[in-house]
């Protein structure tokens, strides 16, 4: 069997409403993952995983749940929408996309993002495959995002095994 | 040579039951049979090839070690002839097999009408189906220099094959015999945006119209001849009205049939151990509470896991589809739902929105959606596609459904805890 992914929860009632998930999502995807560098420098941001939804007392952040059955992969015209075989989480090959918008049609979260100036997906939760732990979830003041195993259980920052934060030292160089 | 699991075709439902038959058997062997040349590829794509946007080669959607991965002996060039449903056989061109569970997944093939002097054509009118039809195709425009063409049908196929022709720079027009464009997947309003943006890219759109003739000097194309007396010179004629159920293998064997394969929650025929799914198959249509074809891409992919799981001995049930569509066309990116055009309007609740750049719309019945288009502004739409699946009561929330911060927010508290959190974890 493929792994199954980990996955990000939510509980809505933690939610404040301070958005800091998107920034540091969207810092955690740019080149420097430095806030200041991000959001003041010249080069062009990169679109938050997020969708972040808001009405009166009620808010949440919602981003790719990385379905065991997920539909974006299943019915992907080019392959670019793929579930990683050691991680379990479904993640988009850019250069592939074409911009047929079938995965846009099929998610039920709705929450892939679309460059439609570029014509392809733009922007989906990769679960922040270059670090060893979710950005949104790791600076979530509230605890109000969670990343949960396969299991449903809960894990922590310290509990993410050692061999995947070598990945992100390597990647880093 | 004798198999597990015999399946006859190689796209989207063939690969996919490949994939449900291994997420239950892992060792049981598999053949594939497929009549063209090509380890696999996107149907849908061949008008991104044609228009120059896509390489033969990318237009493929498994990467090029998945048959061997999955212990799949594929068989190209090999046409599946008869069914022997008794001795469970499939003698195809390279001979016989033996099967334990088959899998028919022909799809479509193009659906051509008569058109006086057509069989005197040699070079200059294609169907546009196949990689193989595109590959021809380009080869005939690039050999002869074309630099005009006519497309027949004007569907998703013919859309996308048109703006395939647009993209090589081609003088192209399109002729559909409705009095609008996609007929059955817009409305009237959607269709209008749709042909005003393909008239801004130089397109010519001919409606209410057909071919009636074609008239060849030495077996090659020179012009057409319209219904309406109209005659177009052109050297190129793409036929692409739709396609019908690609169901002549089953000639004989008793597999009972109406325009497609009859298929059951499981993707059984009434024959033992035979299945079918995709673009051949009649199975649940969900709004119309009864079988019928539907002819997309998701349907075929759903349709062929489900066959593959329950082929190889689990338990996997289709509990029925709708028609949808994601297509992007001149620039503007298009999903629409179930039915969008209701003929009786007294029985549907219509809501609209249109603005600039954008059009959406909701066909609601006792409060259930039936049927919405998105153009424009199509991020989120997918929401859509859950709620009519599980045939959701949008009363509480009708007025929200067109905002432009729709979202998961404003579906009852109940329905949305099991789509943002997953099983057993409460919000």
């Amino acid at each position: 069997m493929e792994k199954k992914a980990r996955k990000i929860v939510i509980k809505e009632n933690y939610c404040i409403g301070c958005r800091l998930c998107e920034v540091h999502c969207i810092t955690s995807h740019s080149r420097s993952k430095d806030i200041i560098k991000t959001y003041k420098g010249t080069g062009p941001k990169p679109v938050s995983g997020i969708y972040f939804e808001e009405k009166g007392s009620i808010s949440f952040a919602i981003q790719c749940r990385h379905c065991d059955d997920a539909p974006c992969v299943e019915n992907c015209l080019t392959g670019a929408m793929y579930r990683d075989k050691k991680t379990g989480r479904v993640l988009h090959n850019s250069e592939k996309c074409v911009g047929c918008w079938m995965c846009v049609m099929l998610c039920p979260l709705g929450v892939i993002k679309i460059d439609f100036a570029g014509k392809k997906v733009a922007s989906k939760c990769d679960l922040c495959i270059n670090d060893a732990f979710p950005a949104c979830v790791e600076n979530c003041p509230n605890e109000a995002i969670c990343l949960v195993d396969s299991n449903g259980e809960r894990i922590s920052k310290n509990e993410i095994p050692h061999s995947e934060s070598v990945t992100r030292r390597v990647r880093d160089k | 040579m004798k198999t597990r699991y015999l399946i006859i075709g190689n796209s989207v439902s063939g690969i996919n039951c490949i994939e449900g038959i291994r997420q239950v058997d892992r060792r049981g062997k598999i053949i594939v049979v497929s009549d063209e040349n090509i380890h696999n590829y996107s149907r849908p794509l061949i008008s991104y090839y044609l228009g120059g946007r896509v390489r033969e080669k990318e237009t493929s959607f498994r990467e090029r070690g998945f048959y061997h991965e999955n212990g799949v002996e594929l068989l190209l060039n090999t046409r599946a002839e008869k069914i022997d449903a008794c001795r469970r056989t499939v003698t195809t061109n390279k001979g016989t097999i033996e099967f334990k569970k088959l899998l028919i997944a022909t799809g479509g093939r193009p659906f051509v009408p008569r058109i006086e002097g057509c069989e005197s054509v040699k070079k200059g009118v294609f169907t546009f189906t196949r990689l193989s039809d595109a590959v021809a195709l380009v080869r005939y425009i690039r050999e002869r220099g074309m630099d005009r063409g006519v497309v027949l049908g004007g569907g998703l196929i013919g859309l996308k094959c048109a703006e395939g022709l647009i993209e090589r720079g081609m003088k192209t027009a399109i002729i559909e015999l409705a009095d609008r464009l996609l007929p059955s997947t817009l409305d009237s309003t959607a269709s209008g945006i749709i042909e005003k943006a393909l008239k801004g890219k130089g397109c010519e759109v001919i409606k209410k119209d057909t071919v009636a003739a074609v008239e060849s000097r030495k077996g090659v194309m020179q012009s057409i001849l319209l219904k309406s007396g109209r005659r177009i010179e052109t050297g190129l004629l793409v036929i692409a009205i739709g396609v019908n159920p690609d169901i002549d293998i089953i000639t004989g064997t008793g597999i009972k049939h109406s325009r497609g394969i009859i298929v059951d929650s499981h993707m059984r025929t009434n024959l033992q151990d035979i299945y079918a799914a995709g673009d051949v198959a009649e199975g649940m249509d969900s709004l119309l509470s009864g079988n019928a074809v539907i002819a997309i891409w998701p349907v075929a992919a759903r349709q062929g896991r489900i066959a593959g799981i329950n082929m190889a001995g689990g338990e996997e049930v289709y509990t029925g589809m709708f028609p949808m569509n994601a297509v992007d066309i001149a620039g503007i990116p298009v999903i629409s739902f179930g039915i969008t055009a209701p003929a009786d309007d007294a029985e549907y609740e219509i809501l609209e929105k249109r603005g600039e750049g954008f059009y959406k719309k909701i066909v609601l019945r006792d409060n259930v959606i039936k049927g919405c288009i998105f153009m424009g502004r199509i991020e989120r739409s997918g929401i859509f596609s859950g709620i009519m699946r599980d045939r959701v009561d949008v009363s509480s929330f009708k007025k929200e459904l067109l905002s432009d911060d729709f979202g998961l927010l404003v579906l009852p508290r109940e329905y949305r805890k099991h789509m943002v959190v997953g099983e057993g974890i409460e919000i």
